[in-house]
């Protein structure tokens, strides 16, 4: 037994230290400095001096319009994103899903493809076909009538939203698909004989069946949106857009930090984006009310039912 | 029977043409991206994707392997020491940990497996500026080790190896090798690791995209642009761009490289991210 006990250690060990190292002791650090503000001493001649003032740099975060425009973007970026991609990840599994479709692992793969693009690399494809000079989509826009500014400050939020989409929608098509096909298939069989036609099987059998992923997708997805970081950056650097250097809390800390050299602010601006994770991460678990996460021993029977049936040929 | 044939076609056409569509949205950009390597600067701006207006796909490749001594390759080999050795690195330390968490019972197991997953909700960006500031006071920023060591740590990758731990090793497998004399660190060795090596597999390809598409973390931490990774390095390019039109085809020919293994990767491994992304999901 104690040789079991032993190896445990051993085997435990490498990962908590630097799960320790990595993410605990960091966390702890942001919160012990959003507590102190750096001060010019005298007329600025003699450096720099760490002064604690407590929650001052919240009160400064917390009464800067431009965090709060941030959350303010943040919040109709994630109504406008989050439908959205459930929707249409969820609609394309379905799809994918009906006894109807061909050809289907090709369908996956090709959906799934933008995923391995590096979100840097997607931002930078979408921005250069946004942009007049360089892309076809835009010309072909406006010899079709449609003229659409995608730098201009009603263009900025769906730009974003479409890198975005195209980035994710592959990803969680395949985890709802993979989730309907763990269905259990005499359920949709017994409701084909009672006369339910396609439609009704996918939206009051299979989508109910499905809510557990839903629901996953949800929470990550959230979690996602409020880092949101790469695409807007990517737009703001010259573009002439109307995306401003503040414009999500995560560039807003990005700035003071690296811009204006004020880690209390920024540390402060970061912890306090971490909490709104950690609530709204709360919530979302709450209101779906799912069982308890943990019992990898009940999931592991479900998850081999469902590759088996995905790698028989389609 | 003759009313139902044609409708059923029809219904058959709908389907498959949604799907198509979404593939043309899907593959469209990238399309683009390969056409638009192909291009001067000239062919670039002139917008015309799908002409070979302009072709000098060969001009774009030495003009890439030229600029600034060739930096963009020696850009490209830091990311695949980055991901390379960052991914192997963290899959053996994930699979380790999540076999200890499927096979040992030890006391508080259930409530330090709680904390892993509380590990997964953390926002990772939030992260990057105290680690950033942790880092400069013990004199690792701007080095190597400021981008490989995070990236060890992956608390959905301890999640994942126990899910396939559990799915992959059958007790009576580590029992038999026990009665045989060998040493529990033997039997995790020598069977386990070898039995659950599809989870580990998984957990690497997750692991190695993750750090290859890595951006915030480089940002921060570098900023001698001999350490830089791909991603970071044609970040730097673009910002060039506007001012000097002749950045694009590099930032275009270089993003056109960067995303060849990737893909190569997630052709060739299906049965792998999909397994992955199935476990995740059933959570």
């Amino acid at each position: 037994m104690k040789a079991r006990t032993r190896a445990a250690t051993l085997l435990l060990t490498p990962f908590f230290v630097l799960f320790t190292a990595v993410m605990v002791v960091p966390i702890g650090y942001a919160v012990w400095l959003s507590l102190f503000t750096e001060k010019q001493s005298g007329l600025g001649f003699g450096g720099t001096e760490t002064v604690f003032t407590g929650l001052d740099n919240y009160t400064a975060a917390l009464g800067d319009r431009a965090f709060l425009e941030g959350f303010g973007v943040l919040l109709g970026y994630c109504l406008l994103y989050i439908p959205l991609l459930l929707a249409g990840a969820l609609g394309l599994a379905l799809l994918l899903d009906s006894a109807l479709a061909r050809a289907r692992r090709f369908f996956q793969l090709a959906l799934f493809l933008p995923h391995a693009v590096p979100g840097i690399i997607a931002a930078l494809i979408w921005v250069y076909l946004y942009t007049p000079q360089l892309s076809p989509v835009v010309q072909a826009m406006d010899a079709g009538g449609i003229g659409f500014d995608f730098f201009s400050p009603e263009g900025t939020l769906p730009s974003v939203v479409n890198i975005a989409l195209w980035e994710w929608l592959g990803y969680n098509m395949v985890i709802f698909y993979a989730a309907l096909q763990a269905i259990d298939r005499s359920v949709i069989e017994a409701a084909t004989v009672d006369g339910a036609g396609a439609w009704r099987i996918a939206f009051a059998i299979k989508v109910p069946l499905v809510k557990a992923s839903l629901a996953m997708v949800g929470l990550f997805t959230i979690i996602g949106s409020l880092q949101l970081f790469t695409e807007p950056l990517i737009l703001n650097k010259g573009t002439g857009s109307a995306v401003t250097s503040t414009w999500t809390p995560n560039m807003y800390a990005y700035t003071a930090a690296f811009d204006r050299n004020d880690y209390g602010l920024a540390a402060a601006a970061s912890v306090l984006l971490a909490l709104t994770a950690a609530l709204l991460s709360f919530a979302v678990t709450r209101l779906t009310g799912r069982r308890k996460a943990g019992t990898a021993r009940q999931a592991a029977p479900a998850r081999k039912a469902a590759t088996a049936r995905q790698e028989q040929p389609a | 029977m003759s009313t139902r044939t044609p409708n059923r076609w029809l219904s058959k056409t709908a389907v498959n043409g949604a799907l198509v569509l979404a593939v043309v949205y899907m593959l469209f950009p990238l399309v683009w991206l390969l056409t638009a390597a192909t291009k001067d600067a000239g062919g670039l701006l002139a917008g015309n994707a799908f002409s070979f207006e302009g072709f000098d796909l060969g001009g774009n490749l030495s003009r890439l392997a030229e600029y600034n001594d060739g930096i963009y390759f020696h850009w490209y080999a830091n990311s695949l020491l980055y991901a390379g050795l960052g991914a192997l690195a963290c899959s053996l330390i994930s699979v380790a940990a999540g076999y200890a968490f499927h096979v040992y019972d030890f006391r508080g197991k259930e409530k330090l497996f709680g904390l892993v997953l509380l590990g997964v909700l953390v926002p990772t960006t939030a992260l990057a500026l105290p680690m950033y500031l942790l880092a400069s006071e013990i004199g690792v920023v701007n080095t190597y080790w400021a981008v490989l060591i995070p990236v060890l740590v992956n608390p959905f990758g301890v999640y994942l190896s126990r899910v396939f731990c559990a799915g992959y090793i059958p007790d009576e497998a580590l029992e038999a090798a026990r009665i045989d004399g060998a040493g529990e660190l033997r039997v995790f060795w020598s069977i386990g690791l070898r039995m659950v090596m599809p989870g580990f597999v998984t957990v690497f390809l997750f692991q190695f995209t993750a750090v290859w598409n890595n951006f915030f973390l480089p940002l921060v931490m570098l900023s001698d642009q001999k350490l830089f990774p791909v991603s970071l390095g044609l970040y730097a390019w673009n910002s060039n761009a506007h001012a000097e039109p002749d950045f694009y085809p590099l930032v275009v020919t270089g993003s056109l490289l960067a995303v060849v293994p990737l893909v190569v990767a997630f052709v060739s491994l299906q049965r792998h991210w999909k397994a992955g992304l199935t476990a995740g999901s059933l959570k």
